[in-house]
């Protein structure tokens, strides 16, 4: 027997609760019925100010019409207002006299318009004066449109969100606007005296006139509005007024129940007020807080399923981080926690107004607890990112307000994209295949990746992707727990996933899979991190399993779009020899290479080799590989340095192929390119390189990390200047050792230096702070002893039919030649 | 490395008679891994599972030609090379959005030899 579930309220919050109950089989369980004081399913509150402005119709806002309620099997009582509870015989009495029991009730009435007290705005017989309105509902807007039509004048009573929303609404009809707010500063809620007044100066320059400490005392004009008056005797002429003051929980019908009632309905972790009793949304009060935007309110929405339905008992909303982006009459805010410092609050403020952009933080202990931007909200992703996850910020504090090449800044607002917008360009993925895969249900960033490709290529455009998948489930996208794990099909991060390896001795990828991954089940996505990272920890001892490698891996060159190979031979430094160029311009004869090409790295590429031929092109190349395709060491650049150059104050040559003869093939999370300078002219561009050394007056080196020109421009940070080439090996050594056991698969330098900061890593690796050092150095050491050079393969395949065609009936290369 | 989905022929396609073609030793295919075979005409990707299991499929990825016999597999899905578009190895069926792989019954015989069935 279904229990009778009533639901008073059918607004944002009420509606999505019903939504999550069914999502739970709710429909088993429970015979709903949903009351709403409007004649309308459920709308989206927000876009109100679109439809009022004119921007949106109003069959787009809707989120539940009327079919939605009969097709999923819920009684809706469409503009029936209730009028009373009766907890003892659990019944909801409604103003059409009817009578509806109950065995569990919650309370989404929502909240209602403030209304100062101002002589004349109301009638005694028909409420509103006729030229008074305020801004909640449908029927308020429809009401306004019209009224606005034959009037020139409005004066709108508050210069909060609502307030600007609804002058910056009216202005589209050709109405004059005077805002009068009555506190010092706009939005006084969300933004500190400056920003206020840089936020004031962007409305006034659209025209809205504003009057700041002005409290509105009477409505003048019987009939027809004339003007208001200002306490202090000051009037002002208008023809039509909006009042927009702010909102307050609607709890008179809990608080006539009896409900325990502050300044929302009281409600638990359950949002329980009482025995069967729940309340959810803007008139709910949680530990104190009454929240107002839409991500809190998805949130106890889903609690509150879990709870009512069973799907998870322990379910507890423990409150929310509140975090908002919005744009105010055509000005972008964004606000977060707190708006003003308190105590000893560190207070960073950055402010240009004739630009009308201002940009605030409030740091206590090292944390992001609050944060405000007008104008420009380009960095508000990183910010709520940094406040939500409650991160170490950047020591800079300026890189909280500018992105400084270290994450590929979003610019871009979601909402103003086109649908076919292209947010991923090396997958071809638009905002509309994005958006569609989160109303399919991908509701984390990396479920829709998933599903889209999205982000899965140079991984520039993640930033975006999380922003509009944010916006697309209305900022209630959730963090995906597998998002740190090393690899996905481990449900460990990489600290735990090694120790596990370490202490059960698991050295094969199946011996991985079998002893960490749920039921042992393998994973064809994490095969090539694990096989990395196992290589890795038992340089001596590691099982290859050739299926764990990828076709890369497996026959040691870059696969081309055709199927055929690249192949890019060894040279150290970028060096290389009469005799080397003969054999290679000879293979590339013999073998009918396509293309012959300089690559970014300084070495030469045969491209277009078939894989049957890869063992004869090295045996006749007669050089060791250059490791141009996997996850690892790449190449040492360099410069003629001192023993050619003018300028050279280093021999950064031999350096260069030093650090590639120790380092050649090392494994590592993601590749590692380098490059050795003689001079601070920097001709071999070590500044942007994942290990950068650059030759110094005086016989001294200084060492970059962490610097990038790829997909990512992002300049090294100095790591240290030592006074010898075996100084700049050992350290060169020791970051790279360092990187390979902490960065999370593919995590580039770029991006792992500033994730640690250079701090920590000086500390560690420059001034041994950790006592690692010495173990660091030899955990390289035994790598680079165990390196064999992967062409040798050629002569003594490792499998069977290692070399063997993949497409047998086509004549390759299809790449062109050229 | 943008995909533009290439114009690829299927390969020299001779007769296709139907019935058991067999495509020598198991063995051959290293476990886990897969290896490609030219079947009357029709390119075929076998598959052996670290469990012994087989799965033959088409040979070439339907998003951009990708040689499938060089993925990675799973207990379930095989990954294309090229840009990682998903396939159910028992189904042929895309998990990202792409046409499905032709799936063929395959057995290894009393004497350990490959026995693919190609259709009429």
């Amino acid at each position: 027997m279904r229990q009778r579930l009533v639901v008073v309220g059918n607004g944002m919050a009420g509606a999505r609760t019903v939504e999550e109950i069914l999502r739970r089989g709710g429909a088993e369980q429970f015979e709903t019925t949903v009351f709403g004081a409007e004649p309308y399913g459920n709308y989206n509150r927000i876009l109100l100010s679109g439809v009022l402005a004119g921007a949106e119709d109003e069959a787009g806002i809707f989120l539940n019409g009327l079919p939605w309620y009969a097709e999923n099997g819920v009684t809706l009582r469409a503009g029936i207002r209730v009028t009373s509870i009766d907890r003892a015989a659990r019944q909801v009495r409604a103003a059409d006299g009817s009578a509806t029991g109950y065995d569990k009730l919650i309370i989404a009435t929502g909240s209602r318009p403030f209304v100062p007290d101002i002589a004349g705005a109301r009638e005694p017989r028909r409420g509103f004066h006729q030229g008074v309105f305020c801004f909640r509902t449908i029927d308020d807007t429809r009401r306004m449109v019209r009224y606005a039509r034959d009037h020139e004048h409005v004066a709108v009573v508050g210069g909060g969100l609502l307030g600007l929303e609804a002058a910056r609404g009216l202005q589209a009809h050709g109405l004059r606007v005077t805002v009068l707010h009555a506190a010092g500063h706009l939005m006084n809620q969300q933004l500190d005296a400056q920003a206020g007044g840089i936020l004031r100066r962007s409305v006034e320059q659209l025209g809205i006139a504003v009057e700041l400490n002005a409290r509105t005392a009477a409505i003048l004009g019987t009939d027809a509005v004339t003007g208001v008056r200002l306490t202090g005797g000051r009037d002002l002429p208008c023809d039509m007024v909006v009042i927009a003051a702010g909102v307050r929980p609607d709890v008179e019908l809990a608080a006539a129940s009896g409900l325990p009632v502050g300044c929302g309905v009281l409600v638990d972790d359950q949002l329980r007020a009482a025995a069967d009793v729940y309340a959810v949304g803007e008139c709910a009060e949680h530990r104190g807080r009454v929240y107002g935007v839409v991500a809190p309110l998805w949130e106890q929405a889903r609690v509150l399923a879990d709870h009512i339905t069973g799907a998870d008992p322990a379910a507890a909303y423990t409150g929310s981080r509140v975090a908002t982006k919005l744009k105010v009459a055509g000005v972008d805010v964004s606000s977060m926690g707190v708006v003003a410092p308190a105590g000893d609050d560190e207070f960073v403020v950055y402010a240009e107004p004739g630009r009308g952009v201002y940009k605030s933080a409030v740091i206590r202990a090292g944390r992001l607890v609050g944060a405000t931007l007008v104008g420009d909200v380009t960095r508000s992703a990183f910010l709520v990112q940094a406040f939500d996850r409650d991160v170490p910020l950047p020591a800079d504090r300026i890189d909280l307000f500018f992105d400084r090449g270290d994450g590929g800044g979003a610019a871009l607002d979601p909402a103003q994209l086109a649908d076919d917008a292209q947010i991923c360009n090396c997958n071809g993925v638009s905002k509309g295949t994005l958006a569609q895969a989160v109303g399919d249900g991908a509701n984390t960033v990396t479920a829709v990746m998933e599903r889209t490709r999205a982000g899965k290529g140079c991984g520039s455009c993640k930033s975006l992707v999380g922003e509009i998948v944010g916006w697309a489930a209305g900022g209630a996208a959730t963090v995906d727990p597998s998002d740190s794990w090393y690899v996905p099909g481990i449900p460990l991060a990489k600290p735990e996933l090694m120790a596990a390896i370490r202490e059960r001795r698991l050295t094969s990828v199946s011996a991985v899979f079998a002893a960490l991954a749920p039921d042992g089940a393998e994973d064809a996505k994490s095969k090539m991190g694990l096989a990395s990272l196992l290589r890795m920890m038992w340089p001596n001892d590691y099982v290859d399993e050739r299926d764990a490698r990828f076709i890369n891996d497996r026959v040691h060159a870059n696969i081309q779009r055709d199927g055929t190979f690249s192949v890019v031979p060894q040279l150290k430094g970028g060096c290389t020899t009469p005799a080397e160029l003969r054999r290679i311009a000879d293979v590339a004869e013999k073998y009918q290479v396509p293309l012959v090409k300089l690559t970014g790295g300084q070495r030469i590429d045969l491209l277009g080799v078939r894989k049957e031929d890869l063992p004869g092109v090295w045996a006749d190349l007669g050089l060791p590989s250059g490791h141009a395709y996997a996850k690892s060491f790449r190449t040492v650049k360099t410069c003629v340095g001192a023993d050619f150059c003018r300028y050279g104050v280093g021999d950064s040559t031999a350096l260069g192929i030093a650090i590639e003869s120790r380092f050649q093939g090392l494994e590592g999370p993601a590749k590692m390119k380098l490059a050795v300078s003689g001079c601070p002219r920097n001709c071999a561009e070590s500044y942007v390189k994942d290990v950068g050394v650059v030759a110094v007056d005086g016989g001294r080196w200084e060492i970059y990390v962490g610097g990038a020109a790829g997909a990512h421009v992002r300049q090294g940070d100095l790591l240290a200047t030592v006074d010898s080439p075996d100084a700049v090996l050992t350290l060169t050594g020791r970051f790279l050792q360092f990187y390979r056991e902490n960065a999370n698969w593919l995590e580039r330098t770029y991006a792992f230096v500033p994730r640690l900061g250079i701090e920590r890593l000086r500390a560690v690796l420059v001034d041994d702070s950790d006592g690692m050092a010495a173990r660091l150095d030899a955990a390289v050491a035994e790598s680079v002893a165990a390196y064999r050079d992967p062409w040798l393969e050629g002569g003594r395949p490792a499998t069977d039919g290692q070399f063997r065609p993949s497409l047998p009936l086509i004549d390759l290369p299809l790449v062109p030649a050229r | 490395m943008t995909a533009q989905p290439a114009t690829r022929p299927e390969g020299r396609t001779g007769a296709r008679p139907a019935g058991a073609h067999r495509l020598g030793p198991a063995a051959a295919i290293p476990p886990g891994e897969g290896r490609a075979y030219a079947v009357a005409g029709t390119q075929v990707a076998v598959f052996r599972l670290r469990d012994g299991r087989l799965h033959a499929l088409g040979a070439v990825c339907p998003h951009a030609g990708g040689p499938l016999a060089d993925g990675q597999i799973d207990g379930g899905v095989l990954v294309c090379p090229l840009h990682q578009h998903v396939f159910e190895l028992a189904t042929g069926c895309s998990r990202t959005g792409q046409p499905p792989v032709p799936v063929y019954p395959v057995t290894v015989d009393g004497t350990g030899e490959l026995v693919v069935e190609m259709p009429a």
